[in-house]
């Protein structure tokens, strides 16, 4: 029994000590890969711990009270395991480890305490998404969104001398923060109509039917818009390829596998409490299906590697979204999953390139299969996983998504959500038609990376083909009609197809494409003005808000202070001349007192 | 003579006193003043001794004899070292308190 609760928290402490260790014992840290090995050993038990959970399909909610209030306590926190925190926690825990395993080698020219700090941010992370997935409370699980956050901010920043990167940072964090509001007023709003923060119980109420209906929209609704935050939903998903910033592992961590996904956790989570609100879960369906689509069309025309593989994480996550809201939630949470693992061995495999290549532009690159054989076989198995070929594990989860979708909506979410499974082929084998084949060649001699970078990338590969065959073998019912699987093959083989002629053989010219495409290719291209809007918001409101309300701090609030010392100054100025220095005029002063006095006491005391 | 007749020469005298504080300009004239002040409480003192019976009265003005005698030798003293350093007694020129 007593295992059943210090093993989770074994899990959730071990990064947490790691963190503490690396933040205060200065000389640690400064050894950049002693620190690695202190922060991979703590990720490396946790996942040993989490994967014994999961093995085991351990179950437990286990609470301590934190506020008080009558009645009980007013909030708790705790840890929660179950099967949909078991299986994340594992995906968290391994991708983290991989991730760190490969910084070590991908981070090798950063100088020492620099990597120290990059690991000691590694383990907070960790930690943080770690206790967002085991949480068992709205705001438990909101402390530690915030935590990630944080984590994605410093991350993001690492380099934080580039301005780029650490202006990508802030607008990740502003970004966010929209969303974040929207999910602490409506957490509390939920709190008021319900009386508790607890998963558990809320779910229990939902099924009961005992959560009062009157005003819950709007709480979902606010509860929602801290996954569209989160999650990049449109129109907050500007932050995302600006985030690519950061160092390559930080990306495939935390842009792609783990913190993204946590507003996906968190909808499917509650997704009892959103089922409540049926428009909720169409408008979660409907921008997830166009988040998906007008990423995968800016997709298309970036020229920055990494800068494809975060447009496709949005797309991606749009897809996750639209099952959540298609009452299939466990279709979007197993998208969610092999999502991660082949989007986590893309963004890795990019790194790879990129550290060859020294350039993140895909029109610099050319023909690296012969140079980085091993580099181009997981990353083209990593594509073909996410453009749905069988029998890797995207072609299942997407086809599970397609399949949810189109029972619940099959009309124009449907159709958006097929047209971005063929663009999202066709973008993906245009980056690798680019990279690996062609006949450019990009200079210095790039070569297939170190040990410490290719195990990893193997071991993604590897997970990514064995879970696509357990889920072929493993069959549960195909969800959806019949013709769906055939419609999806078709959908990706075409996009691959349209790529091949294009860049591979050149029998399409991509710039008359473009030009056939007019308005679309220059609305993808300026994508679609969001970022405009946002900049435009800060500088107009914020900026001007902000100014207006310092010049009401120096002039009217300083001014009023400043008004009267100097009014006190000048009294004091010119009252100094009283005191002239000569006893006798004091004296005067005493005599004359003492004469008032005499008639005070004579005359207004009778 | 009755009661009233000294309280109204103390009464002069200590004005008398405290006009001369006020205006001399020589500071040892200043304490010729306070003196003249004292003298006049001591006037007091002793004609309300007499005509009430109680004792008590000279006694104070004994005490304020010897604390007159006290603060004169005090006073003078620091006249003369005021003399030392300033080469003045004059009231006018000591205002180094000016503020």
């Amino acid at each position: 029994m007593r295992v059943l609760i210090w093993l989770p928290l074994a899990v959730l402490g071990l990064p947490f000590v790691s963190f503490l260790v690396l933040a205060l014992v200065r000389p640690l840290r400064r050894r950049g890969r002693a620190a690695g090995v202190v922060s991979m050993v703590a990720t490396g038990l946790a996942l040993a711990g989490a994967f014994v959970m999961w093995w085991e399909g351990f179950n437990s909610v286990a609470t301590w009270s934190w506020l008080p209030g009558d009645g009980g306590p007013m909030a708790t926190v705790g840890i929660m395991v179950d099967p949909l925190s078991r299986t994340m926690l594992v995906l968290v825990a391994l991708v983290s480890l991989l991730v760190q395993i490969y910084s070590l080698a991908y981070l090798a020219d950063e100088p020492a305490p620099s990597l120290g700090r990059y690991y000691a941010y590694q383990s907070l992370f960790a930690f943080s998404m770690l206790g967002l997935v085991l949480s068992p409370t709205f705001l438990q699980m909101f402390v530690f969104w915030e935590l990630v956050g944080l984590c994605s901010y410093l991350l993001i920043g690492f380099w934080y001398d580039r301005p780029a990167a650490a202006r990508a940072a802030v607008k990740a964090f502003w970004i966010t923060k929209v969303g974040d509001l929207g999910f602490i007023v409506g957490i509390v709003m939920l709190w008021a109509l319900t009386g508790t923060f607890e998963f558990p119980a809320l779910l229990r109420m939902a099924q009961e039917g005992t959560v009062p209906l009157d005003g819950l929209g709007l709480i979902m609704f606010l509860i929602y818009l801290g996954a569209v935050g989160k999650s990049a939903q449109f129109p907050l998903h500007v932050w995302l390829p600006d985030a690519m910033e950061g160092p390559t592992p930080v990306s495939a961590l935390i842009h792609a596998a783990t913190m993204v996904t946590a507003g996906v956790f968190m909808v499917t989570r509650a997704h009892a409490l959103f089922a409540l609100v049926p428009e909720m879960l169409t408008l979660i369906a409907w921008v997830g299906a166009f988040t998906a689509l007008l990423a995968a069309t800016m997709a298309c025309v970036e020229g920055d590697i990494k800068r494809v593989l975060a447009y496709s994480t949005v797309s991606q996550l749009g897809y996750m979204m639209a099952a959540a809201g298609a009452e299939a939630p466990s279709a979007g949470f197993l998208h969610l999953l092999t999502h991660g693992i082949f989007k986590a061995l893309l963004f890795l495999g990019a790194g790879a390139v990129i550290h060859a290549v020294g350039t993140n532009d895909i029109f610099r690159m050319g023909a690296l299969f012969r140079a980085m054989p091993q580099t181009a076989i997981v990353f083209i198995g990593g594509t073909l996983a996410l453009a749905g070929v069988p029998p890797l594990s995207g072609f299942f989860s997407k086809e599970a998504v397609l399949g949810g979708v189109w029972e619940k909506h099959p009309g124009l979410p449907f159709a958006m959500l097929a047209l971005t499974a063929f663009l999202t082929a066709f973008y993906m084998f245009r980056v690798i038609f680019l990279v690996f084949f062609g006949n450019r060649h990009p200079g210095g001699h790039p070569h297939d990376p170190p040990a410490l970078m290719r195990v990893p990338l193997w071991i993604l590969l590897l997970l990514t083909v064995a879970t696509g065959v357990q889920l072929g073998l493993g069959g549960d019912g195909h969800h959806g009609p019949g013709w769906l699987m055939p419609l999806s093959i078709a959908l990706a083989l075409g996009g691959i197809v349209l790529a091949w002629l294009t860049y591979q053989r050149g029998l399409i010219d991509p710039a008359r494409l473009a030009a056939w495409l007019g308005p679309l290719d220059f609305l993808a291209r300026h994508r679609y003005g969001v970022d405009a809007v946002f900049v435009g918001l800060y500088r107009g409101f914020l900026l001007v808000f902000s100014r207006l309300i310092g010049w009401v701090d120096r002039y009217l609030v300083d001014g009023v202070l400043n008004v009267v010392s100097a009014w006190c100054l000048r009294a004091g100025d010119r009252l100094r001349h009283i005191q002239t220095g000569q006893p006798q005029d004091y004296v005067y002063g005493v005599a004359f007192g003492v004469l008032l006095i005499v008639v005070w006491v004579q005359w207004w005391q009778r | 003579m009755p009661l009233h007749a000294y309280l109204v020469l103390a009464a002069l005298v200590f004005v008398i006193g405290l006009f001369g504080v006020l205006t001399r300009r020589n500071a040892i004239g200043i304490l010729l003043g306070i003196e003249l002040m004292l003298n006049a409480v001591n006037i007091n003192l002793v004609a309300f001794s007499r005509f009430s019976g109680d004792v008590a009265g000279i006694v104070f003005a004994l005490f304020t004899i010897a604390i007159t005698v006290a603060e004169v030798a005090v006073g003078l003293a620091i006249v003369i070292m005021i003399f030392r350093v300033r080469r003045t007694v004059e009231a006018d020129h000591l205002d180094l308190l000016r503020g």
